[in-house]
Order: C-alpha cells, then sequence, then structure tokens
C-alpha cells in the first residue's frame, strides 16, 4: 500500500512486489519472474480500467440526467450507484444471440478485436512518474498505430451481422475513422515535431522541466485532436456509426448480451485512451506545477483523464448529430488544411527557436502567442472563405402575419 | 369568416360552364357527373372566380343504393370552401375518375378511400391498399360488409337500450 | 472493368427509434442517397371509422382522443364542431373561451413535444425532449385538474365541455403562463442559432407553396412554405375571433421552416392564453339540447344519445399538426352513418416522397421528424 502511494517506483511492476519474495523462495527461472510481474503490472491496469468502466457509466448516466432535468439510475444501491453492477449481471447472463444469416466467426470476433486496442494501449500510457508498463520510445506511433485496429474491427462487427443498418454503419465508420485518423496523426505530428521525441514520458517531463502545458504552445492540435477523438470513440456529436436516430443502434445493432457488453465497455476504455493520450501529451501527464511532490502523481493523472473524459460526456449530452457529408467535409475541407498549415508553422517555430537560441521564458510565451493567435485567423478566416456563416448557415426566427392567404415564399435561400 | 358556398349556388355556377355537368345542388353539396368530373374539378380550381386550389379532405361514403366521393374543396383566395360530390351506382366494383390530376393531395385518400370502400380512382397512378394488406377479403366501410344475420346493417338504429320501431329507411339519403 | 452494383432497400421502421410509433418507410439507396421511398402504414389502423359507425355520437368523443393522442383537446374539438355544425348547436361563451384555452394549452404540449423529437431527429440525444417535457407535464397537470386524465382527455362534449374548471384551476395557470416565456427564451436561445441543427435542417426537404398547397398539406407543413393560412385566423372556431395573434409562415419552406413556426407559434398560444384567461366569462359551460332528440330518460345536457337531424356536416379545426376535420353524415340515427377523421398527419405525408428522393437517409429521418406525425393518427 505504502509504495502505491508513495510514487517511488521503477515501473509498474513493481505491484509484484509483496509476491516478489514468494517467487524468488520457489527459485522459479528470472523469466518466470519477468513475464509474471508484467502480467500482474497488465492485470492491474485492467482491473483500473473495469473499475472506471462501470464507475463511469454511472457517472455518464447520472451527469446527463442531470443536464436533462431527469434523476437518473437511483433504485439499485445507494444513489444508484449498484446500477451497472446490475446491468453487468444482466448482460452476462443473457442468451448470446448469433443470428441466422451471420458471419459466425467473424460475429464473434468483432467485439474481441474491438476490445484488445483500447487496453493494449495502456501499455505505454505513464501513469506516474515510473508507472509506465512499456515506456516505449515510439509511445506516440505506438498510440497511432494501435487505435488504428478499431477501424476493422468495427466493419468486420457491421459486415458480418448482415444487417442492412450494421452494414451502412459500417461503411460510415470506416470512411469516417479514416478521414479522422488522418486529423489525429497530423495533431500529434506537430506535438512530436516540438517535443522532438516520440516517448510519452518524455513528453511529461518536457512539460514539467518547461513549466507549462503543451494545451497553452499548441492549441489547434489539441482542439483538433479532442474532435479526432470523438470521432473514434463514436461519441455525439460524431456518433454517426451508432446513429441511434438513424440506424437504430448502428454497427452493433446486431449484437445482445456480454458481446454488445464488450462493445459498450470497448467504447468507455476507447474514450478512457483518448483522455489519457491528451492529458499525457497535452495536460502535463502526471504532473501538476510541482504538486506532484505530494500527490501521488497516478491520482493527478487520474483526475486530468477524468475532466477530459468529462468534455464527451457533456458533448454528449448537449450537441445535434452531423450527417455524414458534413462530418467528412469537415474532415478534409476544413481540418486537413488546417492541420497541415500548422505542422508547417510549428516546424518552422522549432528551427527558428534553436537557430536564435532565445531563452525559454521568452520563446514558449512568444510561440504560445503565435500559435493561438494563428490559431483564431486560421479557423475563422477558413470558415469564411469556405462559406460559413452565410445563406443557408444563418437562423433566424419565423415571420409573423396578421394576413391570411398572403404568400412569403421567397425561397432565396435555398439553391 | 370562411364563406360556405351553397351546393345550390355552386351548382348553377357550374351549369353555367358546363350544361348537363350537375346531377344534383342541395344547400350542402352540388353533385356532379362522374363523366364530367375532371374538366369540373380543373375549372373549378383553375378559374379565378372560384380558385379552389387545396383540396382539404377526399372521402367515400357508402349510400347503399349507391357509393359517392366527397370532395372539401377551400380556397385560399376568396376564403371560401365547397363540397363536391360523384356518385357511382356500380355496387360491386363502383369507380369514379381520379382527382390526382387535379390535386396532387388526393394521391393517399384516393388509396385510403378504395382500400376502405373499394371504389376504383380510374387514373390515379398508385393505388393499393394502404391501411389492410394485400388480399384483405372485401372492403370494411362497406355497409354490407359483414352481411349481418335478418339482412341488419352495421349502426346503430335506435338509442341503447330502446325499445322501438325500426327506423326503416335509414341511409337512404 | 465495371463494377456490379444494385440499389440497397433499407427498411426505416416499423421499429425503429425515429419512426414515432410503428411507421414504415422503405428507402432503395443508392449508397446514402435515397433513390426511392414507400411509405408503408396500417401497422396502428384501429377501424375507428367503422367503429364508430356503432356508436352514438357522444360514444364516439372518446375515439377522437385516441388518433392524435398527442393532443387530445384538438382532436375532441374538432368532433365535436362538426357534430354541432350538425345540429346547429350554439355554445354557451364560457365553454367556447374554455375550449380555446385547453385547445391553445394542447397545442403548446404538443409543439414542445415536435420541437424535443425534431431536435431528438438531428442527433440531439434526448436532452430536448426531457427539457420540454417539463413544460409539457405541468400542462398536463392542468389538464388532469380539469377533467381526471393527462393524455386521452374526453373533455369536450356535444354543447360544450363535460364540466367547469376547478377554483384552483385558474391560479396554477396563471402560474405557469408566468413561467413559461422564461422558457421559451431558454429554447430559442439553444435550438434557433445551434449551428448543428441549421446545418441538418436548413435547404433539407424543401417544399414550395405551389407544391405544398397541391399536395394538400396543412399547418406548420404548409405555414412553413410561406402560405399564411391558419384556419383559426381564416375560419375562427371556439373564441378565436376575440383573440389578437399572428400568423407564424416561413420563407424557404424547409425543415428548419417548419421547425422556427413551431417555437414561434409557442409564443403566439401564449399571447392568446393570456388574453383568453382574462376575457374568461361566466356563464354555464353546456348548452341543453332539446329535448325531442334526446334519449328518454337522460339528461338533455351532455346526454349519452341523441337524434341529430339527418344531414352532414364537415366541421375543421387548426389542430397543432394541421387541418383536423371530421366529416359526419347522419341519416337522423343515434350513430353517425359515416363518420371521417381528415387527419393531417395522414395527409400531409403525401410529399414526402417528394421530399425525401435525392436526400440522404439522416435527411429523411429529419424530414420525418419535421413533418411531425403521429401514428395513431396517420393510421386511425
Amino acid at each position: 500500500m505504502a509504495i502505491i502511494l508513495s510514487g517511488e517506483w521503477y515501473d509498474l511492476r513493481d505491484l509484484a512486489n509483496p509476491i516478489r519474495e514468494l517467487i524468488d523462495a520457489l527459485g522459479a527461472p528470472d523469466a518466470v519472474d519477468y513475464v509474471l510481474w508484467s502480467l500482474i503490472a497488465a492485470l492491474a491496469i485492467l482491473i483500473w480500467l473495469v473499475v472506471s468502466v462501470i464507475a463511469f457509466i454511472w457517472i455518464e448516466r447520472r451527469l446527463v440526467a442531470l443536464m436533462q432535468n431527469r434523476k437518473g439510475p437511483n433504485r439499485v444501491g445507494p444513489a444508484g450507484l449498484l446500477q451497472p453492477i446490475a446491468d453487468a449481471i444482466k448482460l452476462l447472463l443473457k442468451e448470446a444471440i448469433t443470428t441466422r444469416d451471420a458471419d459466425r466467426i467473424l460475429f464473434w470476433l468483432a467485439p474481441i478485436i474491438v476490445f484488445i486496442p483500447t487496453i493494449v494501449v495502456f501499455a505505454v500510457v505513464p501513469f506516474g512518474e515510473s508507472m509506465v508498463l512499456a515506456d516505449l520510445n515510439v509511445g506516440v506511433l505506438f498510440l497511432i498505430a494501435v487505435a488504428g485496429i478499431m477501424t476493422p474491427a468495427v466493419f468486420i462487427a457491421g459486415w458480418s451481422s448482415n444487417n442492412k443498418y450494421a452494414l451502412l454503419a459500417a461503411m460510415r465508420a470506416i470512411a469516417m475513422l479514416i478521414s479522422y485518423e488522418l486529423i489525429q496523426v497530423l495533431a500529434l505530428l506537430a506535438a512530436v515535431l516540438f517535443i522532438g521525441s516520440m516517448n510519452l514520458q518524455a513528453f511529461v517531463s518536457w512539460q514539467d522541466e518547461y513549466n507549462t502545458w503543451l494545451i497553452f504552445i499548441l492549441p489547434l492540435p489539441v482542439v483538433a485532436y479532442v474532435i479526432a477523438g470523438a470521432v473514434e470513440i463514436n461519441r455525439s456529436p460524431m456518433d454517426l456509426s451508432e446513429a441511434e436516430s438513424e440506424l437504430a443502434a448502428g454497427y452493433h445493432t446486431e449484437y445482445g448480451g456480454i458481446k454488445f457488453g464488450f462493445f459498450y465497455q470497448a467504447e468507455y476504455m476507447a474514450g478512457f485512451a483518448i483522455a489519457a493520450t491528451v492529458t499525457t501529451l497535452f495536460l502535463g501527464g502526471w504532473t501538476l506545477w510541482g504538486l506532484e511532490e505530494w500527490i501521488p502523481g497516478w491520482i493527478i493523472f487520474l483526475g486530468k483523464l477524468y475532466a477530459v473524459f468529462f468534455l464527451y460526456i457533456w458533448s454528449r449530452g448537449t450537441l445535434p448529430r452531423l450527417r455524414i457529408d458534413q462530418l467528412m467535409a469537415f474532415a478534409w475541407k476544413f481540418m486537413l488544411p488546417l492541420m497541415l498549415v500548422n505542422a508547417l508553422v510549428i516546424a518552422v517555430e522549432v528551427v527558428v527557436w534553436e537557430e536564435t537560441g532565445a531563452s525559454r521564458n521568452v520563446a514558449l510565451p512568444a510561440i504560445g502567442a503565435v500559435n493561438a493567435t494563428l490559431a483564431v485567423i486560421l479557423v475563422i478566416g477558413w470558415a469564411r472563405v469556405l462559406g460559413h456563416g452565410s445563406g443557408l448557415q444563418r437562423g433566424y426566427r419565423a415571420t409573423l402575419t396578421r394576413e391570411i392567404g398572403k404568400i412569403y415564399y421567397t425561397g432565396a435561400e435555398v439553391s | 369568416m370562411t364563406t360556405y358556398v351553397t351546393g345550390i349556388q355552386l351548382a348553377h355556377s357550374i351549369d353555367g360552364q358546363f350544361p348537363d355537368a350537375v346531377e344534383d345542388g342541395q344547400p350542402e353539396f352540388a353533385v356532379v357527373k362522374s363523366d364530367n368530373l375532371i374538366e369540373v374539378l380543373t375549372w373549378l380550381r383553375d378559374d379565378p372566380d372560384h380558385a379552389y386550389q387545396f383540396l382539404s379532405s377526399l372521402t367515400g361514403v357508402d349510400r347503399i343504393q349507391w357509393f359517392e366521393v366527397v370532395y372539401h374543396l377551400e380556397s385560399f383566395k376568396h376564403n371560401r370552401a365547397a363540397t363536391i360530390k360523384v356518385r357511382s351506382d356500380d355496387r360491386e366494383n363502383p369507380s369514379v375518375p381520379s382527382a390526382v390530376p387535379v390535386w396532387l393531395g388526393a394521391q393517399l385518400q384516393e388509396r385510403e378511400a378504395y382500400d376502405l370502400f373499394g371504389i376504383r380512382f380510374e387514373g390515379n397512378p398508385d393505388l393499393r391498399r394502404i391501411f389492410l394488406w394485400d388480399g384483405f377479403a372485401g372492403f370494411p366501410l362497406r355497409k354490407d360488409y359483414l352481411n349481418l344475420p335478418g339482412g341488419k346493417r352495421p349502426g346503430l338504429e335506435r338509442f341503447p337500450g330502446e325499445p322501438g320501431d325500426d327506423l326503416s329507411g335509414r341511409g337512404t339519403k | 472493368m465495371t463494377i456490379k452494383s444494385e440499389p440497397f432497400v433499407v427498411n426505416v421502421g416499423p421499429q425503429h427509434p425515429s419512426t414515432h410509433g410503428v411507421f414504415r418507410l422503405r428507402l432503395t439507396l443508392d449508397g446514402e442517397k435515397i433513390i426511392d421511398a414507400d411509405m408503408i402504414m396500417g401497422y396502428l389502423h384501429r377501424s375507428m371509422e367503422k367503429l364508430a359507425e356503432e356508436r352514438t355520437y357522444t360514444q364516439n368523443i372518446p375515439f377522437t382522443d385516441r388518433t392524435d393522442y398527442l393532443a387530445a383537446m384538438t382532436g375532441n374539438l374538432a368532433y365535436v364542431i362538426a357534430v354541432e355544425k350538425l345540429m346547429n348547436i350554439e355554445v354557451p361563451e364560457r365553454a367556447q373561451f374554455l375550449r380555446t384555452i385547453m385547445a391553445e394549452l394542447q397545442r403548446i404540449a404538443s409543439h414542445s413535444m415536435a420541437i424535443g423529437i425534431f431536435a431528438n431527429d438531428c442527433g440531439a440525444w434526448q436532452t430536448p425532449v426531457m427539457h420540454m417535457f417539463r413544460d409539457r407535464e405541468k400542462i398536463l397537470d392542468l389538464f388532469e385538474m380539469a377533467c381526471g386524465a393527462r393524455l386521452t382527455l374526453n373533455y369536450m362534449r356535444i354543447g360544450g365541455v363535460s364540466r367547469d374548471i376547478p377554483d384552483e384551476w385558474m391560479p396554477q395557470a396563471h402560474k405557469l403562463l408566468k413561467e413559461l416565456p422564461k422558457r421559451f427564451a431558454e429554447y430559442e436561445d439553444l435550438l434557433l442559432s445551434n449551428e448543428i441543427i441549421i446545418a441538418r435542417s436548413r435547404g433539407v426537404g424543401v417544399l414550395t407553396p405551389e407544391q405544398a398547397i397541391a399536395y394538400s398539406v396543412s399547418g406548420p407543413m404548409l405555414r412553413g412554405s410561406g402560405v399564411a393560412w391558419d384556419i383559426r385566423k381564416a375560419d375562427p372556431y371556439a373564441a378565436y375571433d376575440k383573440l389578437d395573434f399572428e400568423i407564424a409562415v416561413g420563407t424557404n419552406g424547409d425543415c428548419y421552416d417548419r421547425f422556427v413556426i413551431r417555437l414561434a407559434e409557442l409564443r403566439q398560444s401564449l399571447y392568446m392564453l393570456e388574453q383568453a384567461l382574462d376575457m374568461m366569462p361566466s356563464g354555464p359551460v353546456h348548452q341543453r339540447l332539446g329535448t325531442s332528440t334526446v334519449q328518454p330518460g337522460t339528461q338533455p345536457i351532455a346526454p349519452l344519445a341523441f337524434r341529430p337531424p339527418v344531414g352532414e356536416a364537415y366541421g375543421r379545426i387548426e389542430s397543432p399538426r394541421g387541418e383536423l376535420g371530421y366529416y359526419i353524415v347522419s341519416d337522423g340515427g343515434p350513430s353517425p352513418f359515416r363518420f371521417h377523421i381528415r387527419s393531417p398527419s395522414f395527409i400531409n405525408l403525401t410529399p414526402l416522397k417528394l421530399m425525401a428522393i435525392g436526400s440522404t437517409v439522416a435527411d429523411a429521418i429529419v424530414i420525418l421528424g419535421s413533418v411531425d406525425i403521429v401514428v395513431g393518427e396517420v393510421d386511425r
């Protein structure tokens, strides 16, 4: 217990310390130790994930209920706290139906495939100073690569169900995920360019050393990454591949019981993965301006992670959904050029900083100010260029009249 | 306030344009011959003095001796409403011309009348059953639909629980 | 090489979250684009028109609740107006005002639902609906105070209304009227300029006024196409001729117009309610029917059975969904010879195919949401 709170870690495998002596006494070879300790560390992450998901199912339902003027789950246990457990038991006990015309193997495989990347992502995420399972020096690349597995998994689910809603949703998912993965990569590219490393711990220590968060220096990539993340985890307003009001339940229409439970959990876990990435790369990870000396790093990290995840809950409770062509246009016409310009500007800034050798107290505020101004100018300017805010994009009130029989139709704004 | 044009007035003005087209003119409605129906309706829609651009309602009635189709028309221009009827005497296969060429809004309403009364609207591009399924036996809103024993027709003949005479001649108006 | 492709048929409904009941839309798709749309209805067909021929005129009033179950008051009102026209009954002043007040309250309740569901169809996950339910709940409470029911009200009677409102009703109504403007301002803030709602609904499902008139659409759909036509103004019934209000019309004929019209009508209904509550006269709420037509041994006030004269009448009102008409044919018996409902939901669906073809699946859902159908009224 003491070690968990102290933060004096070598890495996450220290969780195996209590049984280390036991294993040593048995005289097992070192290889067994190594595998066993890693497994224990992985198990710890998994347990944290599952507990978090269960907690957040309840938290999300209560929060959304708060936004919607209702009470939310409040019957099972105190304040409905046991509701997610009751749901989980229900899902486990339900018959696992495979529809007659489904492709049986793929139908079973999809929920498992969708589950894997969401867990594997956490291998490279630093929970604390040395609380990381695999301190890869290509951590960012690993994040992107593993998150990419989601795309085929969703398509497999939609296609193997042999359901038209599911197929439509799967096709939407493919189009969306591929487009927004590009945005995600470009957003991360900007950050990697600036830091000069792909190691996630390096990101955290950079932000710790320079005593700032990357979000203040690179505002545009953060926003882009959060939006692209919403697409990847199917959160409103980009939940087109689930699109409850159009396609019943989208790609998992035919899934029930625990198979549906897998998708449901994977959605939350992927959400945590996105939030963890944002926290680590842009929000200083487990550091909090020196406070990590007093509070264990992992508590700071989880606090930030949950705060980022709250954004997704919030948007789900408040925003309507876009149409597929609008979403694609947003990615290719709006975000992609912006992110390319942004990456170019950041590359130039990095070179200029290196060449001039300005002190950090001058360089960082200057770069932050330039990037923030640029973000505002680019977003507003490019929106204007694309014709936003005119014609069909303006809201208005109804015309009021007392005369009957007159026709007020102009149709001027409808092409 | 909408002016409700009486059937007698309407019958007179139709008679002025199409002699022999009017079958009857009652205070509530005017009856037009089935052969002239479409030209009368088109004229009522296009004539600036009438300008009944809006087909408010279209429905059928089984009058036992004959079927009739009732058109409730409305003019936004003059704020006027009028009622036109057309009769079909054939009990087995009643048919009247379709009003779809005049008002597109008649599409679903004609399908409904066909579904429930079996009135064929000649010229309706999509005359299928709408509420009941294909192959449903009979047309339920016809008065002889269930062939009740003793020649009884559906409908209350007297007050509930009241002993009394048979109200003969029901529905023959 | 040519790639073999074929159209893709998708059934939206009868079990689907966005068909507002058991309505089925069969869409033929080319990718996401709709190339053909077919409406299949009748899943909720209860044969009301046939059933009504077996019941007395008063017994038919509950049927009118169950056609448009989101606006039962206006259903009642249209039917009793048709029968009163048939029998030439003058309704007492107080009953007229009560009818108007109830109909306008019902319009607020129904439009609230329509706006919320429309936003839901645009993908706003339940939040607008739940906010709208807050007001609707209070209106339903008022209905409960007045007639004991909340949804299927059965409040109107031929010759008046079933009972007078209790003493506590007026303060409660005034309290609600004070609250509502704040809420409406909130909805307008949230929804009118919401980027995504605008992006989803502007330029979608356009009907020109010529098409709208030709297709016999009515209510907010007709007004959305820019035709200033409202039966409350054109042919005032109940106490509408004594009230001042404006008709909300759109200028583009798209889904957004239908939606802003409903928002504007909330305010107009409120304005009418304020006037009507101030002007409410005292007096009886029923008209005695002539004893000769009434079933012997029953009350001449709102009796169970009576015989209207031979003839026919078409009574129509502006329901929240459009022109709701009841066509009643009497043969002098105690039950209607023919009972026809001109239901706005049903007829407003006629141009659905026209509006849907060429748009996408997501648009079709928004268009259906903007038509605001109640399947009970479509199928009857």
